[in-house]
């Protein structure tokens, strides 16, 4: 019997006669004959713990890590520094082993934390209200979208370009099933082209969706979008990276309506893409339209202090078909390790984070540019991602580096075909400035 | 459980704490002016917390201490699959070779993650019947939804885009209706019959050539086996429709019975139920989708391919959806459910099956004496019963789940599926032992003795947790959603 199944054979015996069977066939008498398992699954055999372990050694062993290489990669993921804390609270059962707080009395501790989370993206983002999480940042910036066409009743999305391409192939998937019309804006210097953008705006917009810093690493200017935006009644829907909001004008600061975001850099691990979190946040009179659960500060019959999840008359489990969204769980752990994660960096800690970035990420664009052999491709100023134009295939460049266990920077041409040999490098808190003269030396080749 | 209030982090927060330690600048710093415009720059800095590291440490593990997990004790959530969440498969989810991977590493870099997709991708095919899976869905409800994309694609690129109607029974989930409308769909209620399965009749009389497909859970959510289902798929393959499986109650029937071979054409799974990775107080869960051959070419890019002694990620599918999700989905979620087919192995999976039913029949058994049982007959993984006759005292389903509250239980899943009043939707799972299921008898048992003796106990339950019964009414009318107090 497998150790996860604590009734012997001879338990399941007794149990079995007590239901008047003689074996646990007849328990599966219900299934017709024909959709019956004929023969055993075609699986591998099962292994005992320690083969289990060394065989998940050897397939995690054919990966290159991070312990062992340094990384210039960002793109929408990023190897920022995760507190110890952070994986000793999410390692304790009574959060990673519930669920979804239904039963208030005894999730107290999942429900304030996620009252608590709901704070501080409010914080960050300068938004009223914020929801317990979306998906991941691209679906987050999806639904917010569908959220702005039915609270405007209009039905055309413009989205930079400049936004992540996951992110816009994500809200194209979606589009063509819920017949939002999604149209895009280009960029001019690595920003939001505000003519192409003011000739496309119109009295049929429902959203227009940025990214801040956007792909490119560039620092948008929000509030001149904003008041494009407002001017024709569309809602002003801004992508940011969590980490940026600790320096850079946040979302509400400038305007925007709707605040969503990838927020994987608050101590959320690589992971190879996933588990992530969207998080997602919104002017208070867009509360009602939400997706997604939301925690809720109330009390008892004593008067004591408690939390619920609340205006859950949105939700699919009451309203089915009519529901704002159809999401149920979300990514509730990776937003307690964000909680944890801004906990612990603090009001000073992620401002400090914010700008060892900023100041190491411009030191490696000098570093590069003042090889002769990288161009810089814009001239926006940029927080802790750059493109720079290399002279020889962006491939061929990484995987000389990769030679010298160093993970370069994107091919973004992967992406955006008009920028040739563009490189997009992604310089973090963790980088030092030893690694980045070392990738400054070997990008340049022999 | 710790009985205090424990204060937000935002009172507990002091100027000048900290817990962060960063290094130093080692590159020439410049000042922000120069490399930001101003205007572009914060106005009101966050307010975030300050604390020491012991302070957060302290409060998070304050908060552990009011919830209930796995592992703190029973946890018969119907349709949830509260299964014991194996500590191995945590251990090697969290190897550096899988954490400290960047999803746009070069393909020669995660030869690994791309195995290990591959193979969770061919196993669960075969454990479902389908041809192929992808794993980007990030929970049930995507899974639905990438799943109803793909039947909507499918149909169009047959000429069929007039079939816009998809079929859910009256005892669905919540997300099947909303995954379908958020698909684009309209959706059509059937109802189901007096033995609790879809009623065949009424089944027939929706067919049109605009149905697109039918939505079912099966085992559904009574906990019933759908004995018509080869009946059903073939009414909704004759009308030109497909079938959708929600795969939220699979723990019945792994390695006993295959959606495919029942007649499904895409089903999704909830690697958090069946596949035993934790449900992380309300998430990450992972819900592939898996297809028949036909629809294949629909499913999300990218799909993990192997040729040549080498795993690579193939975008090439000009049928696709496209993405539903970035990257590869809830990669750390699959790595556990893979650990954990791999330590179960055919005969694993299928004892898995067996016990979880056996335990939920025995369950039945013992307490259709005490509470009403809507559908009497063998049950598979979970089973619902009504509350009826404890509410003819006065006592509801949430008195009585309150009051399991008292024992050190989680309460079974209430007022759901919507046909049976009172309900309370129990499901076990295989990892619960006959003892534990005895002592909840017991339980159960005494609870529907005081709804009759002292239904004033019930009512007024619980009354050992930290809070009693909280406010609901009041936190939707008067919504605090946030803290709004300034630190000090
Ligand atoms: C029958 C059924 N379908 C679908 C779902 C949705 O799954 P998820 O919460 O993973 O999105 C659930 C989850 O509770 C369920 O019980």
């Amino acid at each position: 019997m497998s150790r996860y199944i604590p009734n012997t054979r001879h338990q399941q015996g007794e149990m079995l006669k007590e239901l008047g069977m003689g074996s646990p066939e007849q328990l599966f008498e219900s299934i017709p004959e024909e959709a019956r398992l004929k023969k055993p699954l075609d699986l591998p055999k099962a292994l005992s713990e320690p083969e289990l372990v060394k065989h998940m050694q050897e397939i995690a062993g054919k990966n290159a890590n991070l312990d062992e290489y340094t990384c210039f990669l960002g793109a929408g993921a990023y190897d920022h520094y995760i507190p110890s804390v952070v994986g000793h609270v999410l390692s304790r059962q009574e959060f990673y082993t519930s669920y979804t707080p239904y039963q208030p009395e005894i999730s107290q501790g999942t429900l304030q934390a996620i009252f608590e989370y709901q704070t501080m993206i409010c914080q960050l983002t300068g938004m009223d209200v914020a929801n317990a999480s979306m998906y991941d940042g691209a679906t987050a910036l999806t639904e917010a979208a569908v959220m702005a066409c039915q609270a405007v009743k209009r039905n055309e999305v413009l989205v930079a370009s400049s936004v992540h391409p996951e992110s816009r192939t994500v809200l194209k998937t979606y589009s063509r099933f819920n017949g939002c019309d999604v149209k895009e804006i280009g960029y001019s210097d690595g920003r939001v082209d505000l003519e192409e953008l003011e000739s496309k705006i119109s009295g049929r917009t429902a959203a227009v969706i940025v990214q801040n810093p956007n792909f490119f690493g560039i620092i948008e200017n929000l509030s001149e979008i904003a008041a494009l935006a407002h001017k024709y009644g569309a809602l002003f829907i801004v992508s940011a990276d969590p980490i940026s909001l600790a320096v850079l004008k946040s979302p509400g600061e400038a305007g925007a309506d709707i605040a969503v975001g990838e927020g994987q850099p608050l101590g959320n691990p690589l992971n190879f893409g996933g588990p992530y979190l969207g998080f997602f946040a919104a002017k208070k009179e867009l509360l009602r339209r939400m997706p997604g659960r939301i925690a809720g500060e109330t009390i008892d019959a004593e008067g004591r202090r408690g939390f619920v999840l609340t205006m859950q008359t949105r939700e699919q489990h009451i309203r089915r078909e009519k529901a704002t969204s159809n999401i149920c769980s979300n990514q509730a752990l990776n937003a307690l390790a964000a909680t944890v994660y801004l906990t612990v960096m603090g009001k000073q800690g992620l401002k400090e984070v914010a700008d060892l970035c900023l100041q190491k990420s411009h030191y490696a664009y000098e570093k590069l540019t003042a090889t002769g052999k990288f161009q810089p491709v814009f001239s926006a100023p940029f927080f802790k991602e750059f493109v720079v134009r290399a002279k020889e295939p962006v491939s061929d460049l990484n995987r000389r580096l990769l030679g010298s266990k160093i993970i370069g920077g994107l091919e973004i041409e992967k992406f955006y075909p008009e920028i040739q040999n563009g490189w997009l490098v992604a310089v973090t808190e963790k980088r030092t400035r030893e690694e980045i003269d070392q990738l400054a030396g070997k990008a340049v080749g022999v | 459980m710790s009985s205090r209030e424990v204060k937000l982090i935002f009172e507990k927060s002091r100027e000048g704490r900290r817990a962060y330690s960063l290094p130093e600048c080692d590159v020439p710093r410049k000042d922000m002016a120069d490399l930001i415009p101003e205007e572009l720059l914060r106005q009101t800095p966050a307010d975030l917390p300050e604390v020491s590291e012991v302070d957060a440490v302290r409060h998070f593990t304050a908060l552990s201490r009011r919830n209930h997990g796995v592992d703190s004790g029973f946890y018969p959530l119907g349709s949830c699959t509260m299964k014991y969440n194996p500590k191995v498969n945590e251990d090697v989810a969290r190897l550096s070779g899988f954490t400290r991977v960047h999803p746009y590493q070069p393909e020669d870099t995660v030869q690994g993650c791309l195995e290990l997709m591959y193979k969770a991708d061919r196993m669960l095919a075969e454990i479902t019947g389908m041809e192929r899976v992808s794993l980007q869905p990030a929970a049930g409800a995507h899974g639905e939804l990438t799943g109803l994309m793909i039947i909507k694609a499918y149909h169009e690129s047959r000429g069929q885009g007039k079939r816009n109607k998809i079929i859910v029974p009256d005892s669905a989930h919540g997300t099947n209706p909303a995954s379908a409308a958020v698909a684009g769909f309209e959706v059509l209620e059937v109802k189901s019959n007096e033995r609790g399965c879809v009623d065949v009749e009424a089944l027939k009389a929706l067919m049109s050539d605009e149905i697109a497909g039918l939505m079912l859970t099966n085992p559904n959510t009574l906990g019933l086996f759908e004995e018509n289902i080869t009946e059903i798929a073939e009414i909704v393959h004759n009308a030109g429709g497909l079938l959708y499986y929600d795969g939220a109650n699979a723990n019945a029937i792994v390695g006993i019975s295959r959606p495919g071979d029942m007649g499904f054409d895409v089903v999704h799974l909830n690697l958090h139920k069946t596949f035993s990775t934790p449900h992380g107080g309300g998430g990450p869960g992972s819900g592939p989708v898996g297809v028949k051959k036909e629809l294949v070419p629909f499913l999300p890019v990218p799909l993990i391919e192997y040729s040549d002694g080498r795993y690579y990620l193939d975008y090439d599918r000009p049928l696709s959806i496209g993405r539903v999700k970035s990257f590869y989905g809830n990669f750390n979620v699959v790595v556990k459910a893979y650990a954990y087919i791999m330590s179960q192995g055919h005969e694993g999976l299928k004892e898995v099956a067996q016990a979880a039913v056996l335990n939920a029949n025995y369950l039945m058994k013992k307490l259709k004496e005490y509470y009403h049982l809507p559908y009497d007959r063998v049950c598979m993984h979970e089973f619902v019963l009504s509350g009826v006759k404890q509410k003819e005292k006065g006592v509801s389903t949430l008195d009585i789940a309150k009051r399991l509250l008292d024992f050190g239980y989680h309460p079974p899943t209430v007022y759901f599926p919507l046909i049976v009043k009172e309900a309370l939707m129990i499901e076990p799972t295989e990892t619960e032992s006959k003892e534990t299921l005895d002592e909840f008898i017991d339980a159960m048992i005494q609870i529907a003795r005081e709804a009759e003796t002292e239904p004033e106990k019930v009512k007024g339950a619980p009354h050992t947790t930290v809070v009693g019964r909280l406010d609901e009414v009041r936190a939707a009318r008067m919504p605090v959603l946030r803290w709004t107090g300034h630190s000090k």
